[in-house]
């Protein structure tokens, strides 16, 4: 400890030592492990012992590449092209994380814009609440909902009860379960960045609204919405791209009608033994995860420069 | 390679030629100074002009992109701050929010592994001196601006540095806390014998701490003198300007002898009671400081043979303890003069629309090149 | 204007009420006399007392404490540095790449971030014959992202932070290292603890990454109520986040008085000095 100390305390050559640490814990523990992913998703599926096949033949030094662990992602054994197992867990991944990210706008949009009309004072004790949940485990929180949308679970007893519907539906292990789930666990990362987004807007200019004649509801919608719209994108992202690989939620909550890519992968990794297309499988999605993200992040960095 | 007598003429502190450079932007232009040992030095200059460059490269937080800079003879241009013998103080104080003001003022002195009994001595004895001593416990944010300022005094004296180095002294006080600070921070300074470069844009502040000036502009310096000299004897345009009140005319030299002068300028010829060095028909400027210049109804005064001229006040401006008259001569052209309202009485002397008469002793303009 | 406002809590309220649900369901059900999940039939302490004799429970507790801590303080760790490295050193050779990396775990699906730490553990594992899959390699796997959110919680302070009181300290002779510890990060104090509270909270709740990289027989808590749930609801379970939620509201609105109460002062002693 007193060495890298007395290499620290040398000033300008301590910088490059400071660097150097989380450089290699990165490069050891996150860039490593992908390129091991990359590597495992052109070799050959094997049995016992390594779950793989070497890349490298030593007998014949050949290089066996097994295009097909891509290439079955998205064409069937039967030739068909986006016919797979796969590329309908992609799709319908896609279309819930949008499903909750819209979900959670139209939840937690008034959420925040009433917490920012609330009183100052409470407004310290009104973030708490909404961070307290958060804090508690979210398996358990996921749990909690199996038992309340559970056939005669609480909340077909109420349904009942009101008389909003005449048979019990089925809740549970249906898009309805999944999407609730979704929509319980992710509203508070869409109410923070909105709240913040929020309440940093300068009440002056609804005020200069109101004073060139706009009615309270028109000003909301062309002064404060539009104003409001990196906490928006903030929030919406937040929202989707973790929904996308989200692998707790549509397991408990979700049926074999809602295969999700998170679970797809999982099965491929630990029921199918198959790791080889797994990695495959994990690439693809860091492509289309990332390289959007990083697209955005230039975007926004530039918009931002501008 | 530099003997005895060269190290004696670059003085205890002392830069050479120092360039400083931020990519296509030269904040110092080769600047080269030769302080002395236990002077108060002030680096003058509106903003931009390079000082606080300046001074941040004689604290280590710059490296020059050329030149060298000396204390007591030895080259500490690569010297990292925490090795120099130089402390400074921040315009902001920069005092360490989480420690108390004896820890804030023991700070340095741990870095040098100062015994336990000498360093709670000294501590105790600066704070004293800066008249904290009931305040040691209290932390920063307890304190007022003009007690932050003494204790980020007491904590770069506290370690005897060799130079110190004041950032803006008096910039953050109201200004009747600046006339009382001032005094006590040269007393303070004086008591402790420390070499002191100290950094404003307020001439006041120079004039009345420093012993002697460095006027700046644009990275360099214009002109290195006592207050008095810079005042009384500017050698450019510039330093005439930016030093108090002044009026400048260009002029053609028309006459020149060793004991005096003439020029020709918008004005009229004004007669200089020295010679200058210029060939006849050179352009020079003259300046001739307000206060130089003597005002009187034009009805109650008798003529002058030269340095006298004839116009209409424009303008007043009262300041109590003395006015400014704006007078507009025959052609257009404005002078400022200045008088101190010697006598107290309720009407005025002079007043608008005046027509007055005013004039200069021969030794009162201060001619300099016409750049 | 009233009606708005009154829409406006009555939303605030159905939505609380909404996020407190499940919790509220949870407490209510863990003193449930039966097994039943949706009929509450009398009061009992019975599934506390299963609790405290489910030893897989009670294991998988003090496993995930041990591996949520070990977490925490190694995410402080790499997190100040990750941090320190974006906010002072503007310039270096792969800074791009560096932030891209640092970035990418707040990103990354779980599930492929626990298949690619996996994959490296296996491999080390066959070149080195060590480690072993147990609470190691879940603690670098929490690390990762918990590294990640610490960073920018740390990074968010950095930046903020007045430099000047660096410079004043090594004027004054403290070297860069010195600097650093007595000076940048005792005025981060806030910061490292909510990041260490942040990353052990991840940690804790993980079940991804801790399924991924844990070795047989080592199970966290989350794991096990993983478990658990894939067979049905079990009331001992909700005893147990009844209890988890009291800790956490404890810890939280203890943290929070803290914050208010050293903001306040800070607040008080201010207006003290100004008027001195």
């Amino acid at each position: 400890m007193t060495c890298i100390a007395a290499l620290l305390g040398r000033g300008w050559m301590g910088r490059p030592l400071v660097i150097a640490v989380p450089y290699v814990w990165l490069g050891l523990f996150f860039l490593a492990p992908f390129a091991i992913m990359f590597y495992i998703s052109w070799v050959d599926m094997g049995n016992d012992i390594l779950p793989f096949k070497p890349l490298w033949d030593e007998a014949s030094g050949v290089l066996r590449l097994r295009f097909d662990n891509y290439t079955s992602l998205w064409r069937s054994d039967q030739g068909q092209w986006f016919d797979t197992l796969y590329v309908d867990a992609y799709l319908r991944s896609v279309w819930y994380a949008a499903l909750s990210a819209c979900i959670c706008l139209l939840v937690g949009y008034p959420f925040a814009y009433a917490m920012t009309r609330a009183d100052a004072r409470w407004r310290p004790l009104l973030l708490l609440m909404v961070m307290l949940p958060f804090w508690t485990s979210l398996l358990l929180r996921v749990y909690a909902w199996k038992g309340l949308l559970a056939d005669q679970g609480i909340v077909n007893q109420a349904l009942l009860a009101l008389g909003w519907v005449q048979t019990a539906p089925v809740l549970l292990y249906t898009d309805v379960s999944l999407l609730v789930g979704m929509a319980y666990v992710y509203l508070p990362f869409m109410v923070l960045p909105l709240y913040a987004a929020l309440s940093k807007q300068n009440p002056q200019w609804l005020e200069a609204a109101y004073d060139l004649g706009c009615t309270p509801w028109r000003a909301f919608w062309i002064v404060t919405v539009p104003l409001s719209w990196r906490g928006i994108g903030a929030g919406m992202i937040l929202v989707f791209v973790p929904s996308l690989g989200e692998f707790v939620i549509p397991s408990l909550l979700g049926g074999p009608e809602n295969l999700m890519i998170g679970r797809v992968l999982w099965d491929e990794m630990f029921t199918a033994n198959n790791w080889p297309r797994a990695s495959a499988l994990a690439t693809v999605m860091v492509l289309a995860i990332v390289v959007p993200l990083v697209w955005y992040a230039r975007v926004a960095a530039k918009d931002d420069r501008g | 390679m530099t003997g005895e007598a060269s190290l004696a003429e670059k003085g205890f502190l002392s830069t050479d030629a120092v360039v400083k450079q931020f990519d296509a932007a030269v904040a110092v232009n080769g600047v080269s100074l030769s302080i002395r040992r236990g002077e108060i030095f002030a680096l003058l200059g509106s903003s931009g002009c390079g000082k606080s460059t300046l001074l941040r490269m004689l604290a280590g937080f710059e490296r020059p992109t050329q030149g060298r800079i000396y204390l007591d003879g030895v080259d500490i241009t690569d010297w990292p701050p925490y090795e120099r013998p130089i402390n400074m103080m921040f315009q902001s104080y920069a005092l360490f929010p989480h420690l108390s003001v004896w820890d804030n003022v023991a700070f340095g002195l741990r870095r040098e592994h100062v015994a336990a009994a000498s360093l709670a001595d000294r501590v105790d004895a600066m704070l004293n001196l800066v008249q904290l001593g009931a305040y040691a416990k209290r932390k920063p944010h307890q304190l007022s601006g003009g007690q932050q300022q003494r204790v980020a005094l007491a904590r770069s004296l506290v370690k005897r540095p060799q130079l110190l180095l004041l950032d803006e002294p008096l910039g953050a006080l109201d200004k009747k806390l600046r006339e009382q600070t001032q005094f006590e921070l040269v007393n303070i300074i004086e008591q402790v014998g420390v070499t002191c470069v100290m950094v404003t844009h307020d001439q006041e502040e120079a004039m009345t701490m420093a012993s002697r000036v460095a006027v700046m502009d644009k990275g360099r310096v214009l002109q290195v003198g006592e207050p008095h000299d810079i005042y009384e004897f500017p050698a450019s345009r510039f330093v005439a300007d930016f030093i108090g009140n002044v009026n400048l005319f260009d002029g053609e030299l028309i006459e020149d002898l060793p004991e005096r002068c003439v020029l020709r300028t918008e004005v009229g010829p004004i007669h200089v009671g020295h010679g200058v060095s210029g060939a006849l028909g050179s352009t020079l400027t003259v300046a001739i400081r307000p206060e130089k210049i003597s005002i009187a109804r034009a009805d109650a005064a008798k003529p002058l043979a030269h340095n006298a001229w004839r116009g209409k006040v424009e303008e007043i401006a009262y300041f109590g303890a003395y006015s400014t008259y704006i007078v507009t001569l025959e052609h257009g052209q404005r002078m400022k003069v200045t008088e101190s309202n010697a006598l107290r009485h309720g009407h005025r002397d002079i007043t608008w629309e005046d027509d007055v008469v005013m004039w200069c002793d021969v030794m009162a303009p201060v001619v300099m090149p016409a750049t | 204007m009233a009606k708005g406002l009154w829409a406006g809590r009555a939303w605030l309220a159905l939505v609380y009420a909404f996020l407190y649900a499940p919790l509220l369901y949870m407490v209510v059900f863990s003193f449930n006399s039966t097994r039943q999940d949706a009929r509450y039939t009398g009061f009992s302490w019975r599934w506390y007392e299963a609790l405290l004799n489910d030893t897989k429970l009670v294991d998988g507790f003090w496993l995930s404490v041990q591996v949520a801590t070990l977490t925490g303080l190694l995410s402080v760790v790499v997190g100040t540095f990750a941090a320190y490295v974006l906010v002072r050193y503007r310039r270096f050779g792969g800074r791009s790449l560096f932030a891209g990396m640092a970035h990418a775990p707040l990103v990354m699906p779980e599930v492929v971030v626990g298949l690619s730490l996996l994959l490296l553990m296996v491999g080390i594992q066959t070149l080195l014959g060590w480690p072993e899959r147990g609470v190691l390699t879940i603690v670098i796997g929490h690390t990762l992202l918990g590294s990640a959110y610490a960073m920018v919680v740390i990074q968010a302070r950095l930046s903020e932070m007045d430099r000047r009181i660096e410079e004043a300290a090594m004027d004054l002779g403290a070297r860069p290292y010195q600097v650093f510890m007595l000076v940048t990060l005792p005025n981060m104090t806030q910061a490292l603890v909510a990041a260490f509270l942040l990353a052990f909270t991840l940690s804790f709740d993980d079940v991804v990454i801790a399924e991924f990289l844990s070795g047989p027989g080592v199970n966290t808590l989350p794991q096990v109520v993983f478990g658990y749930a894939r067979r049905g609801i079990n009331p001992t379970v909700f005893a147990a986040a009844t209890l988890l939620m009291l800790a956490v509201t404890t810890a939280a609105v203890a943290y929070s008085v803290w914050v208010l109460r050293r903001s306040r002062q800070r607040a008080g002693e201010a207006k003290r000095a100004l008027a001195s």
